[in-house]
């Protein structure tokens, strides 16, 4: 365990800004593998932090944190507010029923209010991709996406990522990564931005993803992406390490895609008998919000030793601060993190 | 305005039908007077062309706007418009007012509407938009997806001779789609239709054009299935002709990267296999004419995310330099560039233009092949610069433009 405590003078990553040199966190597809652990790495001493019974920090003492999500959230939400929160920002949110988006206000200039009330970070959901990094372009703050319509929703990925090694370690593993691990993803990857964050995210720490849905809703081409496709769930849970489910996204859906949930969960559903093919201890996540039943089982979903979706949500608020503590860092000019034009070493 | 007093060119390269020669081209009364080695007559305006090529004005088919500056800057001296105006284009009154609009230094070709509003399903009133100048009838951004719509429109426009042209899409397989179906559109997480789509339009159409005898003209088409259609229909002798825009025989889908609306077009880019399809049916001649399908759009169209983006590109100013890339490329040679540009689009309007040849209207660009630009996004003269080209180096600029003989 003690190769995986974060320490500033590991060699696992430079020192400093260039540990993680990007102003925004728009998407894993950004990230570099060091940097991906590097933040997984600076959301452990978070994990430990939510654990205690006072939470508080006051790193972001002072700074000011929009919320805008301009499709709606809870859980996600709720995970970024507590997280900013916890580090001492003034955490405010601010729902798309609520602004003037409604009356025919454009993003740009939505983004440019929000830019003018000088926040120190802006964290954004919405429905349409690439709209997140269009709003980044025009702000002087760091930006986190936190999913934009079905491109990505990197924290999530990276959360997936901390929720599985935490699993993982608490198993003997030692490993950083996830090499030689293999992980089936199973569900509506077509409209799903965790898909697509966790395929980049766990494909660069090395595991073998393999993606299982019926064909309307696998999406053309993403083999390109390093992973291998199933449509037959039995083939794609044989031997599998990790099964992480997906829920259908009928609100983005056009058209018919599944002829009912009965069917889907016939062909799709995780079952306790479904799980047996996978590997024998083989951990199960699920991103939420999970629809018992359809994509999973109760049974399947409240395993206490093999699922670990109540973990994935606990990590997503160390995960959060981790974000929010690290984008921040310039601005608060942390001693390495200061000098904005070239990253310096310390 | 009227050419005053006549005009020779002399010293240039002449771009003929069939070859480039050395020589001059005499211009009175608005038409080409002589061409090749021709003298000045006595009074004449001479203007000498230092080895440049002469060549004819560009006629530009199926654009969006009348964007004259830009047309202008492009060597364009005509366009055949695209009924998807506001208002449509589907009455009378408004194909004479708009064919009226350009002149006297830019000549506007209207294209019909080929429903009423463009509704795909009510055919307008053909017949008389034909009377008040109309050159062809559009179903304009849309596929008509009723195929019985399609066929009685197709008769109609058979029994006027009329072409159609048509926008080929299988609005059920594209929906609301801003992107090919492929890896790049699928690591952006857009929503993404099969390029499949288009062969199954441009395969009813065909069909279609074939029962009824019409003359049919796909506007763009930009994937190898379809493309294979348009040269088997070509070869068992159909009048079916293609086009298409430089976007797609110049960028692939890779272009989305970003989230770039410049490059959100209709139909969207295509994989790499498809824009080398394209640039192989300009070569073979399947494709018939290269047409700029300028669209400008300001920033609220544009600064949008991808998907919510309009579609279109301006287009006009960079058409000449991009169809040039295929002639250093060895794609095709010079002649056939401008037939490409001008010819061809010219003799699909059944106009009298769009050749240096004796008894055509003066419509006459100076174009200096090799004159190295930068495309500028934010220095253009378009109504908008939304250019996926925004940034490429390039060459071949037009350095004078005659209209009717009189210099624009």
């Amino acid at each position: 365990m003690t190769s995986t405590q974060h320490s500033p003078h590991s060699n696992r990553y430079p020192a400093g800004r260039m540990a993680f040199p990007h102003r925004d966190l728009l998407g894993i597809g950004q990230l570099e593998r060091h940097e991906i652990l590097y933040l997984l790495d600076e959301a452990e001493q978070w994990v430990t932090l939510n654990r205690q019974p006072s939470k508080h920090n006051d790193a972001l003492a002072g700074m000011t944190i929009i919320n805008a999500f301009f499709e709606n959230s809870t859980r996600t939400l709720l995970s970024f507010e507590i997280a900013g929160k916890r580090l001492g920002a003034d955490v405010v949110n601010m729902h798309a029923a609520q602004s003037s988006v409604k009356k025919g206000e454009t993003l740009i200039d939505t983004a440019i209010t929000l830019n003018a009330m000088h926040p120190d970070a802006i964290v954004i959901r919405h429905a349409s991709s690439g709209a997140v990094a269009l709003i980044a372009d025009k702000v002087d703050c760091p930006v986190i996406n936190a999913g934009d319509g079905s491109h990505e929703h990197p924290t999530q990925g990276l959360l997936d990522a901390l929720a599985l090694r935490h699993a993982l370690r608490q198993r003997g593993a030692a490993g950083d990564d996830f090499t030689g691990l293999t992980i089936t993803i199973c569900g509506d990857i077509l409209h799903s931005r965790v898909a697509r964050s966790n395929v980049l995210c766990l494909t660069a720490l090395g595991a073998n993803v393999r993606l299982c849905a019926p064909p309307a809703l696998m999406p053309h081409g993403i083999a390109g992406m390093g992973v291998t496709t199933f449509t037959n769930f039995d083939a794609a849970l044989d031997g599998a390490d990790v099964v992480m489910m997906l829920r259908l996204q009928t609100e983005r859906m056009e058209g018919q895609f599944i002829p009912s949930p009965r069917e889907y969960h016939h062909l799709y559903g995780l079952t306790k008998r479904r799980l047996a093919q996978a590997a024998p201890d083989a951990l199960v996540m699920h991103p939420g919000p999970m629809n018992r039943g359809v994509e999973i089982d109760s049974d399947v979903a409240d395993m206490l030793d093999r699922s670990i979706i109540t973990r994935q949500v606990e990590m997503g608020v160390a995960i959060r601060m981790a974000a929010l503590d690290v984008l921040t860092r310039t601005a608060r000019g942390v001693p390495g993190w200061a000098n904005k034009g070239e990253g310096q070493w310390v | 305005m009227k050419q005053r007093r006549p005009l020779t060119i002399i010293n240039g390269r002449l771009v003929l039908a069939d070859r480039v020669e050395r020589g001059a081209v005499r211009i009175a009364d608005g038409m080409i007077a002589d061409v090749g080695d021709v003298t000045p007559v006595n009074g004449d305006e001479v203007m000498d062309a230092r080895g440049q090529l002469i060549a004819p004005g560009l006629v530009d088919f199926g654009v969006f706007a009348v964007d004259k500056p830009a047309f202008h800057f492009g060597g364009i001296t005509r366009a055949a418009l695209m009924p998807d105006q506001s208002p449509v284009l589907d009455v009378p009154s408004r194909v004479r007012y708009v064919a009226q609009s350009g002149k006297p230094d830019f000549w506007v070709h209207p294209l019909a509407a080929a429903t009423k509003g463009l509704d795909g399903t009510n055919l307008a009133e053909i017949g008389l938009m034909r009377e008040a100048g109309a050159r062809g009838i559009s179903t304009g951004r849309q596929w008509i997806g009723d195929s019985g719509t399609m066929l009685r429109l197709l008769q109609y426009a058979a029994m006027l001779d009329l072409v159609v042209v048509c926008h080929a899409e299988d609005a059920g397989l594209t929906g609301s789609a801003a992107a090919t179906a492929g890896e790049m559109a699928t690591r952006l997480g857009l929503s993404a239709a099969p390029a499949e789509a288009e062969a199954l339009a441009v395969a009813r159409d065909i069909a279609l054009a074939e029962l009824t005898g019409a003359r049919v003209h796909f506007r763009q088409v930009t994937t190898a299935a379809a493309l294979d259609l348009v040269r088997a229909a070509k070869a068992r002798g159909w009048g079916v002709t293609a086009g298409v825009t430089p976007a797609h025989f110049m960028l692939s889908d890779l272009a989305l990267a970003d989230f770039r609306t410049f490059a959100r077009l209709s139909p969207p880019l295509r994989q790499e296999s498809d824009r080398e399809a394209v640039r192989a049916a300009i070569a073979d001649g399947t494709i018939d004419l290269i047409a700029s399908g300028h669209d400008p759009r300001g920033p609220e169209d544009k600064r949008l995310p991808f998907a919510d983006a309009a579609p279109g590109m301006a287009g006009a100013e960079t058409l000449l330099a991009m169809v040039l890339t295929l002639v250093r490329d060895e794609v095709i040679d010079l002649p056939r560039a401008f037939d490409l540009v001008s010819g061809a689009p010219a003799r699909l309007l059944d106009v009298v233009a769009g050749e240096i040849a004796t008894g055509m209207e003066a419509d006459v660009a100076l174009v200096d092949p090799d004159k190295p630009w930068i495309i500028d996004s934010r220095e253009m003269e378009a109504s908008a610069g939304n250019t996926p080209f925004d940034g490429q180096p390039t060459q071949g600029r037009v350095t004078a433009l005659w209209k009717g003989g009189v210099l624009v």
